[in-house]
């Protein structure tokens, strides 16, 4: 459906995008995970057909990014990060209004966005400025999915929401997915990772891996300890001060540790764990190469 | 973490704005040292409470004290605590050092103490050579670290994080975190809020606001067997799922 | 299921939609549309009345010891001039300070003791004003106007051909025979509520737009940016129609200030002043990234040249060479010129033509200028 081949991007002297490649299938949800300043806003951008690619080639639905924009642009929605609607308009106003500017009705679409909008029916006459978070959440959806797009392009759409609309959001991605339509999400959020069908781990304008979270834990080179103790901090430096340790971080109530060949049993409380995805993320970012070396031989 | 006096102490907080309670007769201990998460849905009325002890709100009623000082007595609080928001952390335009004097300054700290202990700080955070940079060429992880040291460096014995870790990697996070544990080891009580609920695990304590009241407070390993969750953020949200305030009647 | 929505199936044009959206924006909040609306009104209105620098009933103390029929007739005629109302009669000239001092009177008026019969006429006439300069200007502003009511005094006692050697200066005014100040104002401020209207309100909108991300909407979506740019203008167009009405009637009907020339012209000069101010609102709003910087931009940048260069408070004649040249570039400048040529002084086509010339070209510059720098993405 989406397809980036080797697009690079260049602001001044910074390269903000440097050969990403990767290709979604039709209804699947795809997540660019990686931290602000990663360059997921300005691929999105890429994708959406607002900025040009210094090189490399986008094609959305078979269309090339950069010729056919005005054909894409029918096919798409977006959801920018700070995208806010207008506080001034009404609930129904702001949809009816996204509707005509993509040469739809609400009417004709309804069906697509009932299961969302039922919730905002109530206050349909409400301006959207005096929406809660959650809510504003649900008609900023419903005015991007009301031209019936193939392609949802979601720009941190879950970013300073609390953990229960969040949980909403991703329930309501899961519907649309199921209608068929393809949807493109970057969060900052490792543990949203684990919702994607396939994600796509991004630092520095790099795609560090694009598989199934699945197959990205499993790519995990070591075997991953917890330890704990009354203070973990004093842990932690103790930890970082053996010369076996690969790596210690804090993580919640305990420390994560990995070590370089044997584990070191003369540390209390060690128990084996399964990686998380955030795991795996500290350590594309940190791994001193290893691992690259491993995925090699893995071998696809 | 020492487990020493109270630091924060409050007794049936209410906060009403005309008819509407944004903060409903909260009661809470925090002790010195502690790193304390106070969690909540938007609107549950985290941020009104917060603003409270800080000193910056008046209570409509309720008492409490915060650093050994009456919440009344907001000029005294505002002596002794530290306050990082996520929007707020450094003047873009002024080099490190300069903001770091900035805020010294406001605290009266003498211009040889600041030069010590800027040089001391920038140090154990590992930002030496950055002394001299614009806060605005920093990445966003060296600015919120930076942000936290100049929130402690007067020495204050409570400090007020209000969701200080938005959209960094989780490497630049857990370094962030490794810094507030430090503070919280030399005796700083760590008071922060956070929409981020594995954070949440990372405290020594977390209550939990729904609709303007405390619905649970205790440490992480004991609210999850409590609420047979396997992590806060399950916990959360059986707790926040119950909220029956009118999620759209936003002030 | 579809029959259930309570939706419409009217299908409206983006067009439109756009264009009212953009309505509701003005009229939903009262600040903008008091600000749109209300303030060009009572600009008019304060310029006229109460920020003039005209003068009238000015309160004068008159110190005359003759107290003869020639005396009397002209304090008569002092008195009964709309500039000047006699306060106080003096028995001696060392009142004078003392009323003065009270703040009672803006002139004093002394005659002379030999002050009688025909004064022109015998030549022993002498008479002294005597002013509080603490103004400077609107003392000798009253002193000019009281010289010149005793001249038409004289010269009315006299047969017309042989008036006597400029016994009392008269300086004639030309096109604004009574130097009403309303008469430079109203010009002046239509170029202020054009460009307030027109380039503020514009360029504000759209750099709002962008800072909530609704612009990257818009763009991403199939409509022309052409069409988007288009339709944020329309509603500002109408609003500067309403207000070239609301400015013109008002002058014309409360502050008695004449449409000299031809009504047409003066609407086509507008148009197109109007058509320059919502170009430089765009070009503003393709330089600048938050709504602070295009108020301070169209603030800074635009008002206060229109207020300072334009000729609206200080005549461009006066201003050094330098600033002179530099007002050149104001739109306003030209605006008000031939406003003024127009409507005061009532002249053709053919006499603003380079002020026409002028704000034409300069639409062309910011045309093209803009239309390069807003692109069709986003960049």
């Amino acid at each position: 459906m989406v397809v980036a081949e080797h697009i690079n991007k260049w602001y001044r002297t910074t390269q903000v995008l440097n050969d990403v490649c990767f290709e979604t299938a039709k209804g699947e949800i795809f997540g660019l995970i990686g931290p602000d300043g990663a360059g997921k806003t300005t691929l999105f951008r890429v994708l959406t057909t607002l900025i040009k690619a210094d090189s490399g080639r986008a094609t959305i639905g078979g269309l090339d990014a950069e010729t056919d924009y005005r054909e894409i642009r029918t096919r798409i929605g977006y959801m920018p990060g700070r995208f806010s609607l207008y506080p001034d308009l009404t609930v129904r106003e702001n949809l009816e209004f996204f509707a005509t500017i993509f040469g739809a009705t609400v009417r004709e679409n309804y069906t697509l966005i009932e299961g969302i909008y039922r919730s905002l029916a109530p206050f349909e006459n409400r301006p959207a400025g005096k929406l809660s978070g959650g809510m504003k959440q649900k008609l900023a959806l419903s005015c991007v999915l009301i031209h019936k797009p193939s392609v949802l392009f979601l720009d941190e759409p879950a970013t300073g929401v609390d953990p229960v609309s969040r949980k909403e959001l991703w329930s309501m991605l899961r519907q649309l997915k199921e209608q068929g339509i393809t949807i493109i999400v970057s969060t900052p959020y490792m543990d949203e990772a684990l919702l994607c069908d396939r994600i796509a781990l991004m630092q520095h304008g790099k795609l560090l891996s694009a598989a199934t979270p699945a197959q990205v834990i499993a790519a995990y080179p070591r075997k991953l300890y917890a330890a704990e103790a009354p203070n973990n901090y004093r842990l932690l430096n103790e930890l970082r001060a053996n010369p076996q340790v690969a790596s210690a971080y804090a993580f919640g109530d305990c420390v994560h540790v990995a070590f370089i060949a044997q584990s070191d049993t003369s540390i209390p409380n060690l128990r084996e764990i399964p990686p998380g995805i955030e795991d795996c993320f500290i350590e594309l970012t940190t791994g001193k190469g290893a691992w690259n070396d491993h995925r090699k031989n893995d071998g696809k | 973490m020492k487990t020493g006096d109270t630091s924060i102490r409050v007794r049936d907080l209410t906060k009403r704005f005309g008819t509407f309670t944004a903060v409903d007769r909260i009661c809470f201990d925090v002790k010195e040292g502690e790193i304390f998460g106070f969690l909540g849905a938007n609107g549950a009325g985290k941020t009104t409470a917060m603003r409270i002890l800080c000193g910056l709100s008046k209570p409509t009623s309720g008492e409490g004290t915060v650093a050994g000082c009456d919440i009344a007595d907001a000029e005294q609080i505002k002596r002794r605590i530290g306050y990082m928001s996520q929007k707020f952390s450094l003047y873009e335009n002024l080099k490190v050092w300069e903001n770091i004097r900035l805020f010294a300054g406001i605290y009266g700290i003498s211009a040889k103490e600041t030069a010590r202990r800027t040089d001391e700080m920038l140090e154990r955070i590992g930002f030496a050579h950055g002394k001299n940079a614009l806060v605005k060429s920093l990445p966003l992880g060296w600015k919120q670290k930076l942000a936290f040291s100049t929130a402690i460096f007067h020495h204050p014995k409570i400090v007020f994080l209000d969701e200080p870790t938005g959209g960094v990697d989780p490497v630049t996070r857990r370094q962030f975190w490794e810094l507030i544990c430090e503070a919280s080891e030399r005796g700083v009580t760590v008071f922060v809020t956070t929409h981020y609920m594995d954070e949440a695990e990372y405290c020594h304590r977390v209550s939990i606001m729904v609709d303007g009241r405390i619905e649970a407070l205790d440490t992480p390993q004991n609210l999850r067997a409590k609420y047979q969750a396997n992590s806060m953020d399950e916990v959360f949200r059986q707790l926040a799922g119950k909220a029956k305030r009118m999620e759209n009647c936003k002030k | 299921m579809k029959n259930n929505s309570p939706f419409s199936v009217h299908r409206n044009s983006p067009f439109i939609a756009l264009a009212g959206k953009e309505f509701r924006h003005i009229f939903r909040d009262v600040r903008t549309i008091l600000l749109l609306l209300v303030m060009p009104a009572a600009q008019i209105i304060l310029f006229g009345f109460a920020v003039t620098t005209e003068i009238k009933e000015t309160p004068i103390a008159v110190f005359d010891p003759s107290k003869n029929v020639s005396t009397a007739r002209l304090i008569k005629r002092i008195d009964a001039s709309e500039y000047f109302r006699v306060e106080q009669m003096l028995h001696h000239p060392d009142e004078i300070t003392g009323v003065f001092g009270e703040g009672k009177i803006r002139l004093a008026l002394v005659f002379g003791d030999g002050f009688g019969g025909s004064p022109a006429l015998d030549g022993r006439a002498s008479l002294q004003i005597v002013a509080d300069a603490t103004d400077p200007n609107q003392a000798g502003t009253l002193t000019q106007y009281l010289s010149a009511v005793i001249g038409d005094e004289y010269r009315s006692q006299l047969p017309a051909a042989d008036a006597p050697p400029s016994i009392v200066p008269v300086v004639k005014m030309l096109y604004n025979p009574e130097m009403k100040s309303v008469y430079n104002f109203v010009p002046g401020v239509m170029g202020l509520i054009f460009l307030l209207i027109c380039a503020m309100m514009t360029s504000i909108s759209i750099v709002r737009e962008r800072e909530t991300g609704t612009m990257e909407v818009l763009l991403a979506s199939p409509v022309k940016p052409s069409l988007i740019i288009a339709a944020k203008a329309v509603p500002y167009l109408a609003l500067s129609a309403v207000n070239y009405c609301t400015v013109l009637l008002l002058s014309v009907l409360v502050l008695g200030v004449p449409v000299a020339g031809s009504l047409a012209l003066l609407t086509v000069a507008s148009s197109l002043y109007i058509v320059v101010s919502l170009l430089l609102g765009l070009f503003i709003s393709t330089v600048v990234r938050t709504q602070k910087a295009a108020m301070i931009a169209s603030g800074m940048g635009l008002m206060i040249p229109v207020m300072l260069l334009s000729g609206l408070i200080f005549p461009v004649a006066n201003m050094p060479v330098a600033l002179q040249w530099l007002s050149s570039v104001v739109p306003a400048r030209w605006y008000i010129r031939a406003m003024r040529g127009i409507m005061i002084e009532g002249l053709p086509l053919t006499a603003v033509r380079l002020e026409i010339a002028v704000l034409c070209a300069m639409g062309v510059v910011l045309l093209v200028v803009s239309l390069k720098k807003f692109k069709v993405r986003l960049e």
